[in-house]
């Protein structure tokens, strides 16, 4: 909502600078965006006329100028546009004016004839961009007149961003009512002048969908003059909202809808067939908008209709052939109130967002449906002209709104500060809430009001028009007492001052019809909270029952597992969830990839199944930067659809690439290969023991991938890049890839402690040859499944091919370590367990190499 | 006896002169060998009467361990002298760079993520989490968001099919939480959100902090100290000024966004806080009864506060980070600025 300052202070008018204003409403939950000069400072500019134009003597291009300023004598000016013509009314900077930039018009010589003053273009005056020569104003404007005063630059522009909640703020009369909330300020109604019925003629109104439009009023205007001129205040209010001008009828309901909050339509009435009709579309009925888009209708949207045709999308926009043009002469004027829910989303079905739709899906007061008709009936007959029809109104079932119970002991729970009774009414009042409190308010304020048999007090926030508190408009249908109130002390003062002890009582609150969003006690707390301003509750420190939070052992933290990865040298990345298909498919060799219905663009368009996609993303970034050695982590959700439901595991992976060490002076320069990044895996794991077993996968090297076990589960890939990757992704090294369910890393288990063994271990090396196909695993599994006696360690500790060994074969060496927690081993009970471990290779085709 | 001086005499000088430990024990072999002098001088000790005997052999004994002593420190110190070489030829450039990996870093939202929730760890709150693809009922339905609600639109919400969505926060493990636990309860719920939105200030993938604490005397003054005791902790400022604005949440009533005084200009304005002075950093809030309606939680016994922060805009101010598009395009240029 963007408004004039100038305008909502013809409305309320507070004591108050602009800043502090714009303050005031931003803390009180109507955040001001933006609050701006319409007009740069300048002074000293006045309206001027172009009486005679004449060569400058010494100068092509230039003119000498006699103009009036609306003095005795007219002033000489040199000026240089070209479109200076005798007539025009044109800004004149009079000597001593400072203009935008600190210009200073000074007396001066040009080419040795004096100026007094200068001719300004809109670009001169800081109000465009850009300008081609004077700024010709219309011919109307007084001479002499200062420019500031009569175009009221002094004026500012306020921007609310206003939360879904508070749409009553959508028009000026609720941004003036709580301005008068806030500021205690006097609110002053908005006169509406009844206009006589001079037409007998009425359209009917046909509503079918009562629930959807609860309210219809329309009425005929024959005889308007629709080319008539829009007033130059009005139109510098609707600029000033940022509103452009259309003509004079779409200007007035554009005002009124900008004023009230209540948007409305106006049909050309010799384009309408039969009566209206308010009702569902037919399925495939069609409609060209006003702003020529085409839409297919169904039976979700709500239409405005005649006899013959679909005339409107009810609440979000007007369509083409039926709506007002200059040549218009009758018209049919529109003002309905439709139920949020009815309009809610379809504006944005059909990638509409209009003025209506914004207010409709929020919530129009409903009260003030029929005087906006009034008002823009008004409007129209003083600026158009025309005779007026009786309005049509068609009333159905409008939203109940139930009086809301307020209770002083729940306001003092849910804020943590006590209000008395007398504060709460007080701020109710300034929010024109109507309320009954079941003991008596005593002074202050006065209030000689009638009390029922039952002792309830009744306060009406919804005084006549004469009094000083009014809600706005002169409301109709809305009966009950309207007494007298005196005016309520206001401002944060006032609610100090009465700090007298009452009764915890019940209020019991109406909620206006203009405040959709007040349904729950809640909400009435938030406003009071609000008006009380949430600067003056004071912060408190939590109290509550102290408990240690649970700190499970057997759950390894993540950020020690990521700690692990950062000590050797990979650093975490964080990429995007949602990858290209392509990379899902031939990395993962997943054509079934969790699809976005709507991605923000066409390479993000799938959820991953694996990290590697944003790891190889991040490599390929990084080595066109000239990286030579990445190693990067990242730990994140992976995504897949598995019997009808999403699953979403918790991975970690890594990438390497480039030499195994930072380039240094103390070691050899070595490509980091699968072992490397084989050790970074099992330094994740460990203590828990992990087993590779080779597999293939899509993205990794058939003969250098693995799959990882935890147990019998399998947990994860390594493996090398395949080069077809490599070489469509322009790497000049292989990477390695690896990839872990983080659940299996963050299981531990809490340690036990075993015995010391007394004795020293004894350890044989055994050394066997074996085929080349032959894993190191097997026979490493082969001589755990010997079960011999006092074997603590069995491990790899060289791999020897060559001269000695056969072509096709490999020697292995094996560490073994004998031990007996008890005693000191004899000779005898050793070799009986070497030849057990020996028995066991032998079986796999390993011969002992002597 | 002027015989012995002289041999004394020649030894020490002759020792002196040796650098070689060789040497010096073939020149020992001179004096204190079989052939030599003074074993010689020794032997002839028979020669003399009984009554010279002592005192002769006590004057040849006296010179024989001077010239041992001489011996011994020639030898300690040429190995003392020989160790000193051999150090020396030793030494290192221990300006040379050490050897092996390097180190790697995290990503500076897990290190601000991290800050967080230590700092609401501290005040007990435990951390949970939830699924990324979220059933539209918890990221908008339970959170009194419902079908057509304006405040959907201005999600911007990825979505899966009519069902599932991309969770647009992270609220609704709020409720997820809720239905599982019985109040009071205390979490915090860290994770990446989703956004169908991208330019200098949005991502469509950022992350953020829920928090929740539901029990009977919870308030908003609570929600007020806790939160600026947070941000407070987290910028080490202990006089960050803070204020509260009412705002509009679905799922909160009262809600409030918070500001922080801009931390760039300390309040003063700047292009960081468009000149305000200050900086939007979280949005708050009472729990909405009919948020505790839907997980069966007693709104008239239980008051809950909840908030959500954004990681990222916390991040980008506490380390003068200034496009939030660099987080997510993992340049080690800039990533390892934070190791």
């Amino acid at each position: 909502m963007k408004f004039s300052e100038n305008w909502l202070r013809t409305w309320v008018n507070p004591a108050l600078s602009s800043e502090v204003l714009a303050h005031a409403l931003t803390m009180a939950g109507l955040e001001v965006e933006a609050l701006e000069a319409v007009a740069p400072a300048f002074d000293n500019v006045v309206v001027a006329e172009v009486l005679e134009v004449v060569k400058h003597p010494n100068a092509d291009r230039l003119n000498l100028c006699q103009v009036n300023v609306g003095e005795a004598q007219p002033l000489t000016i040199v000026c240089g546009a070209a479109n200076v013509t005798v007539g025009a009314k044109v800004p004149c900077a009079r000597i001593g004016a400072v203009l935008p930039g600190d210009f200073a018009i000074k007396q001066a010589k040009v080419r040795n004839v004096e100026s007094f003053g200068m001719l300004c273009s809109e670009k001169e005056l800081g109000l465009a961009e850009e300008s081609q020569g004077l700024w010709l104003l219309p011919a109307d404007t007084p001479v002499g007149k200062t420019l500031r005063e009569y175009l009221e630059l002094d004026d500012k522009l306020f921007t609310l961003k206003l939360t879904p909640n508070r749409s009553d703020c959508s028009g000026m009369v609720g941004v003036a009512r709580e301005v008068a909330a806030l500021t205690g300020s006097l609110l002053k109604p908005l006169e509406i002048q009844i206009q006589p019925v001079t037409l007998t003629e009425q359209l009917p109104v046909h509503v079918a969908d009562a629930q959807a439009c609860p309210l219809y009023c329309g009425r005929l205007v024959r005889g308007v003059n629709a080319a008539a001129p829009t007033p130059t205040w009005m139109l510098r209010r609707l600029e000033r909202s940022g509103l452009r001008g259309i003509s004079a009828v779409v200007d007035i309901t554009n005002y009124v809808m900008l004023e009230m909050g209540q948007p409305l339509h106006a049909f050309d009435a010799a384009q309408l067939s039969g009566g209206i009709t308010v009702r569902r579309a037919r399925n495939s009925e069609s409609l060209t908008l006003l702003n020529e888009q085409a839409v297919v209708l169904d039976e979700e949207v709500l239409v405005i209709a005649d006899d013959a045709r679909v005339l409107a999308l009810a609440g979000i926009m007007g369509g083409q052939g039926s709506g007002v043009e200059t040549a218009t002469r009758d018209v049919f004027l529109e003002s309905a109130f439709f139920n949020p829910d009815a309009i809610a989303g379809k504006a944005r079905r059909f990638g509409l967002a209009t003025d209506s739709s914004f207010r409709f899906e929020r919530g129009v007061d409903f009260a003030a449906t029929r005087q906006a008709l009034e008002r823009a009936t008004q409007l129209l007959l003083e600026i158009c002209g025309g005779s007026a029809g009786a309005i049509t109104e068609v009333r159905g079932e409008l939203p109940q709104r139930a009086a809301i119970t307020l209770r002083r002991s729940r306001v003092a729970r849910v804020l943590g500060i006590t209000l008395d009774n007398i504060q709460i009414a007080t701020l109710l009042k300034r929010l024109q809430l109507d309320f009954t409190v079941n003991s008596p308010l005593p002074n202050p304020p006065p209030m000689p009001s009638p009390q029922s048999s039952d002792g309830t007090t009744s306060h009406s926030a919804n005084p006549s028009k004469n009094d000083g508190q009014a809600a706005g408009y002169p409301a109709s249908g809305r009966g009950g007492e309207r007494e007298k109130q005196s005016s309520i002390p206001a401002g944060e003062g006032a609610i100090a001052a009465s700090a007298r002890p009452l009764l915890d009582d019940d209020f019991s609150v109406m909620p206006p019809s203009f405040r959709f969003d007040l349904s729950i006690e809640a909400d009435l707390i938030e406003e009071l909270a609000r008006l009380y301003g949430y600067d003056n509750i004071p912060a408190q420190a939590p109290q509550a029952a102290l408990n240690m939070l649970p700190y499970s052992e057997s759950q390894r933290p993540l950020a020690r597992i990521q700690q692990t990865l950062v000590a050797r040298d990979y650093q975490e990345i964080v990429s995007y969830a949602f990858v290209e298909e392509q990379v899902e498919r031939e990395l993962c060799g997943n054509d079934k990839a969790v699809a976005l219905q709507n991605p923000i663009a066409s390479n993000l368009s799938v959820m991953r199944s694996s990290l590697i996609g944003g790891l190889v993303g991040a490599l390929r970034f990084n080595l066109n930067r000239k990286q030579v050695r990445v190693r990067l982590f990242e730990a994140g959700a992976c995504f897949a659809k598995v019997n009808g439901e999403y699953v979403q595991s918790q991975q970690l992976s890594g990438l390497a690439y480039g030499a195994t060490l930072p380039e240094q002076w103390g070691a050899a320069a070595k490509s980091v290969d699968f072992y490397d990044v084989k050790a970074d895996v099992e330094a994740l794991f460990a203590p828990q023991l992990v087993r590779f077993v080779a597999a293939t996968h899509p993205a990794l090297h058939p003969g250098r991938s693995a799959q990882i076990y935890c147990g019998a589960q399998a947990v994860g890939w390594i493996g090398e890049l395949h080069p077809r990757w490599q070489q469509q992704y322009d790497m000049a090294q292989p990477a390695v890839w690896f990839e872990v369910e983080l659940g299996t890393l963050t299981r531990a288990a809490v340690p036990h402690m075993s015995e010391i063994a007394k004795s020293l271990p004894v350890r044989r090396d055994l050394a066997v040859v074996v085929d080349e196909a032959v894993a190191a695993q097997t026979l490493l599994d082969a001589m755990q499944q010997a079960a011999a006696p006092c074997v603590s360690e069995v491990a790899l500790f060289d791999v020897y091919r060559g001269k000695g060994v056969e072509q096709g074969k490999k020697s292995l060496a094996f560490r073994v370590l004998l031990q007996d927690t008890q005693k000191t081993l004899t000779d005898s009970e050793i070799e009986t367990s070497i030849a057990l471990l020996v028995d066991m290779l032998q079986r796999q085709g390993a011969q002992l190499r002597v | 006896m002027q015989e012995l001086q002289q041999i004394l005499d020649q030894a020490l000088q002759q020792f002196a002169a040796i650098s070689d430990e060789a040497e010096l024990e073939q020149v020992k072999a001179k004096y204190l060998g079989k052939e030599g002098s003074l074993t010689v001088l020794l032997k002839g000790l028979g020669k003399l009467s009984a009554e010279e005997r002592p005192a002769a052999g006590a004057r040849i004994n006296q010179v024989k361990q001077g010239i041992e002593s001489a011996l011994q420190q020639r030898r300690d110190a040429l190995q003392q002298n020989k160790l000193e070489q051999k150090l020396a030829a030793e030494a290192l450039d221990v300006t040379l760079p050490g050897r092996g990996l390097g180190t790697g870093g995290l990503h500076p939202v897990t290190r601000t993520l991290e800050r967080i929730e230590q700092l609401f760890h501290s005040l007990g709150f435990a951390t949970a989490s939830g699924p990324e693809i979220e059933r539209d009922f918890y990221n908008f339905t339970a959170l009194n968001i419902p079908e057509n609600h304006p405040a959907r639109a201005m999600h911007d919400t990825f979505y899966i099919d009519p069902q599932h969505v991309l969770r647009t926060h992270t609220s609704p493990v709020q409720v997820r939480y809720m239905e599982t636990h019985q109040p009071p309860l205390k979490i915090i719920a860290p994770g990446r959100v989703y956004r169908c939105d991208s330019d200098v200030t949005h991502s469509p993938m950022f992350h953020q902090v829920e928090g929740l604490w539901i029990a009977e005397e919870v308030s908003f003054a609570m929600l007020k100290g806790v939160l600026a005791d947070f941000m407070q902790q987290f910028f080490e400022r202990e006089d960050l000024a803070v204020r509260f604005r009412p705002s509009f949440f679905p799922f909160t009533e009262p809600s409030a966004e918070m500001d922080i005084a801009c931390v760039m200009c300390n309040g003063a304005g700047c292009r960081v806080c468009s000149h305000t002075g200050w900086l939007e950093v979280l949005g708050s809030g009472m729990v909405h009864p009919n948020v505790l309606k839907h997980v069966n939680i007693d709104s008239e016994k239980y008051l809950g506060f909840a908030f959500g922060l954004g990681v990222e805009r916390l991040a980008m101010l506490r380390y003068g980070v200034n496009d939030l598009r660099l987080f997510y395009e993992s340049d080690l240029r800039f990533l390892k600025q934070f190791n």
